[in-house]
């Protein structure tokens, strides 16, 4: 796809803009599958897709919601596909654990990390969008294409498990490499996937 | 390709009226979800992300 009707300034324009979410494109990526890698490469093809897509942007609007609907449209393509089993990145927490701590935490991040990685998809998507990423529900609900109702359900129930496997110190070590577990969230996945797009197409 | 078309309803617009969790509501993890979230914003973007970005204007 071309994008020939955009004149050479607006595309430096959205070039800029879309230099400026990368970092928060890899932050996203990194919390949906977890591993560093694979998220970098999910940004790249996310990258792409949305320079190829940029005459849909509208100038002036968020473009780290709207280069979020497209990364998350890549990720569930590819969990599709199995690229991606959720594996919890021992390297990253452990760099975070070791680096100087702001303020005394209470909870070890690497714990924090991999309870996040159990949770099903379209919950851990919700609590990253709004516990992380600082989005209202309502952008958040934007972003995931469903109603505003689904995504405070759907953190709420996100916030719940981990409360309880945080308190109990019962986090599965790699319920996502167990197959039943996989073939779980893949099926949720479908849910996800069919909730697509209502009202957040890029 | 998932975008396909332009979208009918309005776009995320900053000044629309919005709800987030109040801070007292979050769990003590909260603040950890946002420190794992910040650290990898605060990574220095590698050098791939860059040449990918400066090769795009040259594909059209």
């Amino acid at each position: 796809m071309s994008a020939q009707t955009r004149t050479a300034s607006e595309k430096a324009d959205f070039k800029r803009e879309l230099t400026e979410v990368v970092p928060h494109l890899r932050a996203f990526a990194r919390g949906l599958c977890g591993r560093a890698d694979m998220a970098d490469d999910l940004v790249q093809e996310a990258l792409l897709k949305a320079w190829a897509a940029q005459e849909r942007f509208e100038p002036g609007t968020s473009m780290r919601a709207w280069t979020f609907v497209i990364l998350r449209n890549a990720y569930l393509t590819d969990m599709r596909r199995n690229r991606f089993r959720g594996e919890y990145d021992e390297n990253v927490a452990e760099r975070i654990l070791t680096a100087p701590a702001s303020q005394e935490e209470p909870i070890h991040l690497s714990d924090l990390h991999r309870a996040l990685l159990t949770l099903p998809p379209e919950r851990r998507e919700a609590l990253l969008l709004v516990g992380a990423g600082g989005f209202s529900y309502e952008e958040a609900a934007n972003i995931c294409g469903c109603a505003v109702g689904t995504i405070k359900s759907r953190v709420g129930r996100a916030r719940a498990a981990l409360n309880s496997m945080l308190a109990d110190g019962a986090i599965p070590q790699r319920s996502l490499e167990d197959d039943g577990a996989h073939r779980a969230i893949l099926e949720e996945l479908e849910d996800v996937a069919a909730g697509n797009g209502s009202s957040a197409r890029p | 390709m998932t975008a396909k078309k332009e979208k009918d309803g309005k776009p995320v617009q900053p000044e629309q009226r919005t709800t987030s969790p109040k801070p007292a509501e979050m769990p003590g993890w909260a603040a950890g979800l946002r420190r794992l979230y910040d650290s990898v914003v605060d990574e220095e973007i590698p050098d791939n992300f860059r040449d990918l970005i400066s090769k795009l204007d040259k594909d059209d």
